[in-house]
């Protein structure tokens, strides 16, 4: 399995954020991931793909979303792409602040990043690349280990 | 699988069981609706029963603090009962479990609304 890599170009619309989230269940389940990681990846999912599809392609029929899987002997590496305008992490507010506590948007990046071992975002003038990375056997020390 | 609501009146209270998944677009839409109804309606003493609801994103987080706000804002109530793992561990990182009132008994949870 080590290096597989699939990559999935979808439509900015609602099904391809339940698309997203289905696939994403089934190749951590394949990866070997526990019920409880697999309900976490593809939840990361499912927030990175809301983001792309509704915050970044703003749901434009001519956008399109990248979603790409990578096993390796270590990870799950998840990278989806939109073409939006691009994200600016800086700016998202913590929505665990008192002052957003009770605001009824703004959790997506947040749980992604509670979900996820990595959680990297790259925005550009051709859109928004989130990379999501979780460990396969759950924690950053046994891939220090290995690269050791 | 879509996200299931009716409602029960039960001394005064009126229960909402949800089943399924609040998520962004149907399951989000079937809870918003459904708590504005009640409180159009003069129904404001709501206790929403989560305990068949399987999954949540964000969009539904955002929608329970979206009917505890509406309810509160229109001199109503609003309790959560029977939270899944899943929906209470949501809760407890988003630090949302403690800004709304969680019940775990629903002759209890009808109880502590003001009469």
């Amino acid at each position: 399995m080590s290096g597989n890599r699939v990559s999935y170009t979808l439509d900015s619309t609602l099904e391809t954020v339940n698309s997203a989230e289905e696939t994403a269940g089934r190749m951590a389940a394949e990866a070997g991931f526990d019920d409880e990681d697999v309900m976490k990846i593809s939840m990361a999912v499912r927030e990175a793909a809301v983001n792309a599809v509704m915050h970044g392609n703003a749901y434009s029929p001519g956008k399109k979303v990248t979603l790409a899987f990578e096993r390796t002997a270590h990870d799950l590496v998840i990278t989806i792409r939109d073409q939006g305008a691009g994200l600016d992490a800086s700016k998202i507010p913590d929505p665990l602040a008192p002052e957003n506590l009770m605001k009824t948007s703004g959790r997506g990046i947040f749980l992604i990043r509670s979900f996820m071992d990595v959680v990297e975002i790259h925005p550009s003038q051709s859109g928004t690349e989130l990379k999501m990375i979780k460990h396969v056997h759950g924690s950053a020390a046994d891939s220090k280990e290995a690269s050791q | 699988m879509t996200m299931k609501s009716s409602t029960r009146q039960v001394d005064g209270v009126t229960i909402v069981d949800l089943s399924g998944r609040i998520t962004l677009g149907e399951g989000s839409v079937v809870l918003r609706d459904t708590v504005r109804d009640l409180l159009s309606k003069g129904h404001k003493k709501i206790l929403l029963n989560l305990g068949d609801v399987n999954y949540i994103d964000s969009s539904g987080i955002g929608e329970l603090v979206s009917a505890y706000t509406t309810s509160k804002n229109q001199g109503g109530e609003l309790k959560l009962l029977n939270l899944t793992k899943k929906v209470h561990d949501l809760l407890q990182i988003t630090k949302l479990y403690t800004v709304f009132d969680v019940k775990d008994d629903e002759a209890n949870a009808v109880k502590a609304f003001s009469k």
